[in-house]
Parts: structure tokens; sequence; C-alpha cells
């Protein structure tokens, strides 16, 4: 069955109406230094039944393992209910229709989702998501840049504490907008960002501040400190947390005595499973204030001509439709699947069941780590309280601890080496609500045993 | 037909420009782009201090059907935006040439005046664009 609705005679038809011989003329505006040519890592062509059985063989290489890497991705339970609800036929689309107002059960869900996130965060508003927390992170910079016009550079401050994955990605994407983006360096003692070492610049300099809560290292930053410095200096506050973590600690919108003024992160969290990496969702909220500068769409709630209420998409002169090349971005809905599981999970969980994940998160997380620091050749690298995520300093190449964990069935963590090479041999490790007193037991014993047996496990690696 | 006042000069993108007794010129969006533009729910001015160039965008304004660029009709420096419209947009619908101003400007030089519209010239323009 094809799945191209032109037949030959209407691609011709449509070529002769518009006076071009063929197909990739329509393309020779493009200059040929920028095409990408023979895509030569591409298999010309596989069949449904070769794809499947490739997938399903690399699925297998996957395996089951007992995972603790947190850095940015969680394995947290998903009741069964939410992707049964999510993957019916009804939500089963990833876009609002083109005619939005005619899928009002689409964009009910989205209201939903847009409520329970701006609620979550303390914001006013949220839009219907993004890619995934990293490029949220960078609408939210470009976002602020646009929003703050007291700022007379385009300089936003970075922390070295914001997941380095996230810091490339707005990199590469904020670079050639001319936006400059300014490390500021973390206490080596307490892993999170200090006030103080904010001093030496003056308000007007930079646009906006960015703040992780929990940073990368799980440690809680000081948030209602950097806030008020940050506005205190001319300079928007944008907030980028795990929304599991807002269950427990404070909303961004009551930091400091005005609250963050922009709020972003990844959804996976909420109810998406970790799937080798992906697909996930960002998400993106903001004060009133600051709407028409947010991207994506936004749902509203309203009354019909015969006063019933109903759904409408709302402020759409910020989007690529009505705004062309100076809408805010050309971001839509985006992951819409995934914030009809999100919404779900989050329904069914409810405020409370929330809770319960975070804490019992903390918990275990506290649990970890408390049983491999009582390890000889492991200790606890940073002392400021943290969420669910821990950095430890191993006796030994962390790379190859990891390995041997790996060899025992186990992803121990997330190698801090190549990111954080002043840490030493540091591992970023997370225990959510899924692992049990055993399973803790378990990591500590076959730590202890790689970290005894790292030589040999390192031998047998390379000798594959 | 939209109003024209014959004291103002004009732009082919539809600002109008009054000049003010202490050298500063007023800006603001004629009746004729109001009307096309229909309810405005929200306009965003530059800031005061702004250096402009003749025919850049500087202000934005928003409808229910459209969001729509303000040019500068002459290069200078912002010298005050209508902080009432943050409130008040419909100030653009009801009173183009009056409560709905967008901002004052210190032009850089005063010969370019030259190149806007009269009324007359504009009230040409418009019946011509509108065939």
């Amino acid at each position: 069955m094809p799945f191209i609705p032109h037949t030959e005679d209407d691609i011709k038809a449509m070529l002769a109406a518009v006076g071009a011989r063929d197909i990739n003329e329509l393309f020779d505006e493009i200059p040929a230094a920028l095409r990408s040519g023979k895509l030569t890592q591409v298999p010309p062509r596989a069949a449904e039944m070769e794809v499947t059985r490739l997938m399903s063989e690399r699925a297998a290489q996957d395996g089951r393992p007992l995972c603790f890497i947190g850095a940015g991705a969680y394995e947290h339970h998903i009741p069964a209910a939410v992707w049964e609800l999510t993957t019916r036929g009804e939500f089963y689309s990833a876009y609002t229709p083109y005619q939005a107002e005619a899928s009002q059960g689409t964009l009910q869900l989205l209201y939903e989702f847009q409520t329970m996130m701006a609620s979550l965060t303390g914001m006013d508003v949220s839009n219907a998501s993004l890619y995934d927390g990293a490029s949220a992170l960078a609408e939210a910079v470009l976002m602020a840049v646009r929003a703050n016009r007291n700022a007379c550079a385009k300089r936003v401050f970075m922390p070295g504490t914001v997941h380095p994955i996230y810091r490339k990605v707005v990199h590469s994407i904020v670079k050639n907008q001319n936006i400059e983006l300014i490390e500021i360096p973390y206490c080596s003692a307490g892993g999170h960002t200090v006030p103080e070492s904010l001093e030496k610049f003056q308000a007007g300099e930079f646009a906006a501040l960015v703040i992780p809560q929990p940073n990368f290292f799980g440690v809680l930053e000081e948030v209602d400190a950097l806030t008020d410095w940050a506005h205190a200096h001319g300079a928007l506050v944008i907030a980028v947390v795990n929304p599991v973590s807002l269950a427990l600690l404070k909303p961004p919108g009551e930091w400091g005595e005005k609250g963050a003024d922009i709020v972003c992160g990844d959804g996976q969290p909420l109810g998406v499973p970790l799937s080798s990496g992906g697909p996930y969702f960002g998400f993106l909220c903001c004060k009133q204030e600051h709407v028409r500068q947010m991207p994506g769409r936004i749902v509203g709630r309203t009354l019909d001509v015969d006063g019933k209420p109903g759904f409408a998409l709302t402020l759409q002169a910020r989007e690529q439709h009505i705004r062309r090349s100076k809408a805010t971005s050309n971001i839509c809905t985006n992951q819409g699947l995934l914030v009809t599981a999100a919404t779900i999970h989050m329904a069914l969980l409810g405020p409370d069941g929330l809770e319960r994940v975070a804490a019992h998160s903390h918990a275990n997380t506290l649990a970890l780590l408390a049983s491999v620091c009582a390890l000889p050749g492991v200790e606890r690298v940073f002392e400021r309280p943290l969420f669910h995520e821990a950095v430890i300093r191993v006796a030994g190449d962390a790379g190859a601890v990891l390995r041997a964990m790996q060899a025992r069935n186990i992803l121990a963590g997330f190698d801090l080496t190549p990111y954080y090479p002043e840490l030493g041999n540091a591992i970023l490790l997370c225990a959510t609500e899924t692992k049990t007193p055993q399973d803790i037991e378990h990591y500590t014993t076959a730590l202890q045993q790689s970290l005894t047996q790292r030589a040999p496990a390192r031998r047998a690696e390379y000798s594959v | 037909m939209s109003n024209i006042p014959s004291d103002l000069f004009y732009t082919k993108t539809h600002e109008w420009v009054k000049r003010n007794a202490d050298g500063t010129v007023t800006v603001g969006i004629t009746d004729h782009a109001q009307d096309l533009l229909g309810d405005v729910v929200f306009v965003e001015t530059p800031q005061a201090g702004r250096k402009l160039k003749a025919g850049e965008a500087c202000a934005v304004i928003e409808s229910v059907k459209a969001a729509a660029d303000v040019y500068g009709p002459l290069s200078g420096e912002v010298v005050e935006a209508n902080a009432q419209l943050a409130d008040h947009p419909e100030q653009v619908n009801k009173e183009p040439y009056g409560a709905g101003w967008l901002l004052r400007l210190k032009p850089d030089n005063a010969a370019e005046m030259s190149a806007l519209l009269d009324a007359a010239a504009y009230s040409t323009f418009v019946a011509a664009e509108s065939h």
C-alpha cells in the first residue's frame, strides 16, 4: 500500500503547473555545498519483516539490567493504564489537527496538561510541549533574550551545574544568534552555584540567569538567593527543573521575592519510559507578562455562542502561521502523544501520588548513598542536600568500575569523568522509587566486588 | 473612506508622522491600517533611547487576526513610547491619530521628512492599493 497519496500523474501535473522539469529542480536554490549528498551509511531499503527482526535483536541487546543511571532520564513506575489509554485511537495522533477546534478532546487534554504544569511550576501559563529538556532550555534562553528588553547585552549565565549535554545543545541553538553563554563555576565542596560568585558582574550586562533545581549533580541550589540576585541586577530567571521534584520542592514561581520568570525541563519522568533514550518531551512555562514571547501552542477555555464551555487555541499571533518569519519559534504541539501520557500519568497519581514518588526516590537515593559510602574506597563528593541523585568518588577508574558493574547486569551510574575531570573518578547515581532495599544491597555488594576485582574485569573486556 | 488628516505626513507602510514644536515627531498607524488589522489586542512598543533607522521594524501590533510590524518612518532616537497602550491597546482602533499614538522620535535628519507622503499622496496611494 502506498503511503504517499500523489500518483505519478499528479506529480507531473504539479511540476508542469510550476514549470519545473523534475522534483530535484525544486531544490535548485539550495547551494550544492549545503546538500547532504548520498547517505552512504543508510541502507537502501529493508522490508518490514527484516526491520522487525533487526529491531528485536537490537532491543534484546539492551537486556534487563538494574538501572541506577539518572543524569536527565529517570526510571519511574508507570501505571499500566497510562499507555493503555494514551494509545487509544482517539488520542493516538502527535499533532493538533489543522482545524484544531474540531478536536475538542485533544484541546481539552492540552488544556489540562497546561493547567497541571502551571500549577506544578507555580507559573501562569504553559505551552503544549517541546522536543526535550535540552531544546526547552534553548527556547527558554531565546525567549529570555527577547523578553528582557532592559538588558543591553545578549548574555546569559549558564552555571556549570546545568546538565552538560543541555549546555551543548543550547550552545548549538543560540550561538548563531549572537547570544553568549557565560559559564559560572560551582563550589567544589557543595556542588552548587555560589551566589557570591556572581558579584563581579554588573546590572544590565546580561539578560538572564539559568538556575537548575536540582542541578546535574542532584544537589539543591540556593534558588532564593540566586533568583533575588538576578532580579536585583535586571536579569530574568530561567529555572530548569525535574517536574517530579516539584511535588516536594518549592515551585520556581515562589523562588525568592518575585519567583522565576521562565520554567523549563524534561517531562520524561512523568509517564514516559526510558526507551533507550527517547522520544521524551520538553515543557516550558512562564509568567503571564512573558507569554507573548513564549513559543508553541496555548489552549484556552472559553464559552461558545450558546454559552457552553469549550476549548480554543489562543494567542496564536506569536505563531508561525500568522507571524511567519518573525514568529517566536517554529515550535507547534511537538510531543503531543507524550504529553497525553504525562497528563494521564499525573491525573492517575495526583499531587499526593507524585509527592510519594518524589519522597520515595529521595529516600532510596539517600539509602544507596549511605550503603555504598560505608565501603572502603567510596566517598560522597558533595555535602549539600540533594533530591534523588548523588555524586560518589571511587578509588579506581570510574569507567572500569561501571563496566565491571555492567558485567554484573547493573547500570551503576553515569560516568562524570569526561564532563567534570576535576572531580576525579566521580559517578552520578540515582535510585528512584522502583528500587527495593534488596536492589540497594545487591548494588552495594556488586560495587564492593567490582572495586576489588577491577583489574581482571578490565582485562576481560579488552580480550573480547 | 478612511480618515486621513491633512496636517500629517505618511508612509507607504501606513504609519503617520506629526511634527511637534520641540523638534520631535509623533508616530502612529493610520485609520486605514487599524481598519485592516481589526481589533487590536496587544501593542509592543520600543524602549526609549533606542536608535532607529528609517524603515526599521520598531513596534508590533497584534490584532485578533494578525500581527503586524510597525516601521520607523525616519531615522532617529525613540524619546518616548505610549505606555497607555500596554493596558489599552484598543486606543489604536478608537483614536489612531490621538490616544493611540505609538512613539515619539527625535529625528537625526530633518531632511528625511521630504521623503514622506502628504495627505493627498497617501490618499491616492491607499486608493490605488485597495484596487
